[in-house]
Order: C-alpha cells, then sequence, then structure tokens
C-alpha cells in the first residue's frame, strides 16, 4: 500500500478533489496547513509598517492506495492542481507498513 | 438657573454613549494586538471602567471640579465623596449629570494609555497606573481646562483664554504623551521590529471604530452640555472631520504602501475624531473638513515614528491621539470663528491674527510638557517598586494565560481539554456513570 500526499494552493482543493473522485478514489484526508518554498512570502502593511509573511498557507491531501493506484492518483493529483506558477506545491508517494479500518478491524488492502 | 429636561436628556445620553465608547476602544485595541494578548488588552480597558469610576465618585471629581485651591492648578475636597451635589445645578442640568458625563471622559483617557504597553505588563502594575496616573495627571488636566469660574477657575480654559470644546489637552494630547512617556519606561515587546506583530481580528478592529466613532457624538456634542445649536453644530463637525480624516488617511497609504487598508480607514476616522475633539463647537464644517484631511494625513505619517525613533507604543496613541489632538487644537487657532459660537475665538485666517493660536499654542505646549513629565515619574515609580514586565517566558507564550489563566478563542474541540477536577472527561466515562446511577 501506498501512501500519496499532497502540498497543493488552497484554492486548487475542490478541482483536486473532484478530479480524484473521477478516477474512484473513496476517501482522502485534507488539512490546512502552512509553510515555505521557493514560493517565498507576501508582504502586508499594517499602519505603513511593512511585514513579510513567509509561511504560506497551503492545502494538504492525503490518500491511501493499493499500490497499483498510486501512479494513477499522483498524476491526477499533479494535472489538476497545477497551474505552471511558483507555488503549486508537491506530491510524493510513500510506502505504507498496515492500514486497519477501526469499525471492522479488517487489515491490509481490505481496508481501504 | 432652573434644571432644562431637554438639556439634562442630552447629557443623560451623551453620558451612556461616551461609556460605551471604552468598550468600543477593547475592542478597537483588542483586535490589533496578537491573539495572545487579546483578551489583557480587553482587561486594561474594562479595568478602567471599574476603576476610574470609583476614583471619580470618591475624591477626582472633587479635586477637578471643587473650587479653585489657587493659580488655576487644582480644585478642592468640597465634593469629596460626591457630598453636596445631590440636589445641585450645573448650568441647566443637574450637578450629578455632570459628575457622570466628566466620569465617562475621566474612563476613556485612562483606557486609552493601555495601547502604548501593549502585550507586556502585570496587570497590578496597570492598577498602579489607573489609580496615580487619574490622580496626578488627569484631574489636575480637567481642572486646568474645564473648571470655570469667571476668571478664577482653571488656568487654560478660564484665565488664559486657550479654546478646548471636548479634551483635545485634556484627553488626546494628555494621552498621546503619557502614553509616549510609558512606553519609554516599560520599554519595547521582545521581538519589536523582529517579528510581526500583526493585528489578529481587524473585523473587531472595525467594530470598535465605529463604536467610538458612534459613542463620538456623545463625546463631542454632548460637551456644549445642552440641547441646543452648540451641540448640532459639534455633531455635523465631528461626522465632517472624522469622514474626511478617515478618506484622507487611506489615501495617503494608496500612495505611500499601494493599497488602502481597513486598519488604516480605522485608524483615520478615529485620528479625525480626535482632532475635532477640541474644534467641534467653535469651527464651521468647512473648517472641520480642512482639520480632518490634515488630521489623516499627518497621522498617517506620525505612526510611523515610532520605528524610526525606537519607541514601542505599540498601537499608537501617541500618533493618534497625541498628534491628532495637536492638529485639533492648533486648528482652533487658524479657522475657529464666532459666527459659529460667540464664546469661541477668531483664529488666523477668521481674521483673529496671532492671539489665539497663541493661546493654542501655550495650552498644547504646557499639557505635553506636564503630562510627559509626570506620567514619567509615575511609570519609573511603578517600575522600581512593582516592576512592569511580566517574565519574557510569559510575554512570548502569552500574557492572557500568564496574567488572568484565559485564553481568548476556543475554535475547535480537540483543544479544549478536561474540566480539572470534574473527573468526567469523555464519553465512555459519562455511560458508566449513568450505568452506576442506574443500578
Amino acid at each position: 500500500m501506498k501512501l500519496v500526499t499532497a502540498i497543493i494552493r488552497p484554492f486548487k482543493m475542490e478541482d483536486v478533489k473532484s478530479a480524484l473522485e473521477q478516477i474512484g478514489v473513496q476517501g482522502l484526508t485534507v488539512s490546512e496547513v502552512s509553510g515555505f518554498g521557493r514560493q517565498g512570502g507576501h508582504v502586508e502593511v499594517y499602519r505603513g509598517a511593512e511585514y513579510v509573511v513567509n509561511l504560506v498557507p497551503k492545502v494538504k491531501i492525503e490518500v491511501l492506495a493499493e499500490d497499483e493506484d498510486a501512479a494513477r492518483i499522483v498524476d491526477a493529483l499533479v494535472s489538476s492542481a497545477r497551474t505552471d506558477r511558483i507555488g503549486d506545491g508537491k506530491v510524493w508517494v510513500v510506502p505504507v507498513d498496515t492500514v486497519v479500518r477501526v469499525r471492522t478491524g479488517e487489515r491490509g488492502d481490505d481496508a481501504l | 438657573m432652573e434644571i432644562s429636561a431637554g438639556d439634562t436628556a442630552w447629557v443623560l445620553t451623551s453620558a451612556a454613549l461616551v461609556m460605551l465608547m471604552t468598550p468600543g476602544l477593547a475592542m478597537f485595541y483588542g483586535g490589533m494586538v496578537r491573539v495572545k494578548s487579546v483578551l489583557n488588552m480587553m482587561m486594561m480597558c474594562f479595568l478602567a471602567l471599574g476603576l476610574v469610576s470609583i476614583i471619580w465618585v470618591l475624591y477626582g471629581y472633587s479635586l477637578a471640579f471643587g473650587t479653585d485651591s489657587g493659580a488655576g492648578l487644582i480644585g478642592n475636597f468640597e465634593f469629596i465623596g460626591l457630598q453636596d451635589t445631590v440636589g445641585e445645578v450645573e448650568g441647566t442640568i443637574p450637578t450629578l449629570a455632570f459628575v457622570m458625563f466628566q466620569m465617562t471622559f475621566a474612563i476613556i483617557t485612562c483606557a486609552l494609555l493601555a495601547g502604548a504597553v501593549a502585550d507586556r505588563i502585570r496587570i497590578i502594575a496597570w492598577i498602579a497606573v489607573i489609580v496615580l496616573w487619574t490622580t496626578f495627571v488627569y484631574v489636575p488636566l480637567a481642572h486646568w481646562t474645564w473648571k470655570f469660574d469667571d476668571g478664577a477657575g482653571g488656568w487654560i480654559g478660564d484665565r488664559l483664554g486657550a479654546l478646548d470644546f471636548a479634551g483635545g489637552t485634556v484627553v488626546e494630547i494628555n494621552s498621546g504623551f503619557s502614553a509616549l512617556a510609558l512606553a519609554i519606561v516599560v520599554g519595547r515587546r521582545i521581538g519589536w521590529r523582529r517579528d510581526p506583530m500583526r493585528p489578529h481580528n481587524l473585523p473587531l478592529v472595525l467594530l470598535g471604530a465605529g463604536m467610538l466613532w458612534f459613542g463620538w457624538f456623545g463625546f463631542n456634542a454632548g460637551s456644549a452640555l445642552a440641547a441646543g445649536e452648540l451641540a448640532a453644530t459639534a455633531m455635523i463637525n465631528t461626522q465632517v472631520c472624522t469622514a474626511a480624516a478617515a478618506l484622507s488617511w487611506v489615501l495617503v497609504e494608496k500612495f505611500r504602501d499601494g493599497k488602502p487598508t481597513t486598519l488604516g480607514i480605522a485608524s483615520g476616522a478615529i485620528s479625525g475624531a480626535v482632532a475635532i475633539t477640541p474644534s467641534c463647537g467653535y469651527v464651521n464644517p468647512m473648517g472641520a473638513l480642512l482639520i480632518g484631511l490634515a488630521a489623516g494625513a499627518i497621522c498617517a505619517w506620525a505612526v510611523g515614528l515610532k520605528y524610526r525613533l525606537g519607541y514601542d507604543d505599540s498601537l499608537d496613541v501617541l500618533g493618534v491621539h497625541g498628534i491628532g489632538g495637536l492638529v485639533g487644537m492648533i486648528g482652533i487657532g487658524l479657522v475657529a470663528t464666532t459666527a459659529v459660537n460667540e464664546a469661541g475665538g477668531d483664529g488666523l485666517f477668521s481674521g483673529g491674527g496671532f492671539d489665539l493660536l497663541g493661546k493654542q499654542l501655550v495650552a498644547s505646549g504646557a499639557t505635553m510638557i506636564y503630562v510627559f513629565g509626570v506620567t514619567w515619574l509615575i511609570a519609573v515609580a511603578i517600575d522600581k517598586v512593582i516592576g512592569f514586565r511580566v517574565t519574557p517566558e510569559a510575554e512570548i507564550s502569552g500574557i492572557d494565560l500568564d496574567q488572568h489563566a484565559e485564553t481568548g478563542y476556543e475554535l475547535t474541540d480537540t483543544t479544549s481539554g478536561a474540566f480539572a477536577g470534574v473527573g468526567q472527561h469523555g464519553l465512555s466515562e459519562y455511560r458508566q456513570k449513568e450505568q452506576r446511577e442506574d443500578s
């Protein structure tokens, strides 16, 4: 099993979600996060004083998938989250050792 | 004179309006600080509401508005505990209505100081500031400017003849330059000029600014102490000047910083209300417009001074109230006209020459020097005896928790914790207890 994690622009959230639904993803986890990368921050001005806000708000999406589905999920994520500008985010995949469905106790692929 | 029902109703209403300004200020200031110190800021304002009220009835009113003890510097103890005020008349209103109206001014002026010491002072030190500063700074200033006794009252208003309708010296220059002294003695916040100290809730700032604008009608038009022509003049001037300053502040921002900001329009409105405070009863609406345009632009520039001079007047009490008050006091010397108020005067542009302008400058200068000096002495004494600052650990992790054992916002269930001591923390424990009680 794989865990596909994506950091994307917050306003791309709905596009990404529907793209994943279209390829049959049945569940995902979303969190609001902040961080920095090559995009850098932005400047805010309060009473003439400029503040550089270098942690940029992003959305993190996590999807658990069977091994053979991971590549398709990555492709869907990348194509739906892309705007071609700096700050589009990252997608990465890591192997997962165990998954358990809390309600039934099912393990492995059955729990997905 | 006989009591006028109309005048009394207006002054009572105005007192209630001005009282509402202090909770408004708590929101205006509270939204501007960081999330970890919003409660401390609002608490400082509410403590002023509590404590100054008591001081005022015990001895504050008497020392401010009792018969002059000589030289126009301070009143006496004839009204101590408000004795001999019940059943008395002040002009056309009951003396107690005047006491109440003036009390609300003393409260908000003191609360204004909290903006200079945001995020970092112990509440016990703030209580000492309220008591000492109200006694030795506010009360004498109120006497100087507003104790009228046919030339035997306060030295600024009754003897020198400088004009200050609703508190350009007593409230605005006073709070601004006292705040500067406090900010210097208390010192900068940890991380000032390095860490972002952005306002945590601008909608709260705007709500507070709106409440202040609303309450200011009582502050200024109520200062006519009568429901008549002069109150109407003061009210229209208040609206015109506040509106003009709100616009001129954001105009400066647009050209200087690129974008007009919500904090800017709120701050601009306050700077305009401040500048029209001394002048609202002496100028016509076109004069108010000029004063407002000047106040918004000058204050928008003045709030940047602290970064160059290195004092952490956290919420710009000096930049908005001190400088705005000066604009209004000097504005009187320029555009005041007796066509509006015969008891007023003619400024430079109304054919009155430099006489009035000179008096306005003397009153403003004396206020600046006195309040800065005495507040500085009070602050140094408090710092030596009690100590102003919370520990660095408390300041960084948040003064709300350290001084009040509270946090301003609880927006998620996952961090809400358990009620210490009750011992019933979750659903399973609740079910177990239910079962035990059933059996």
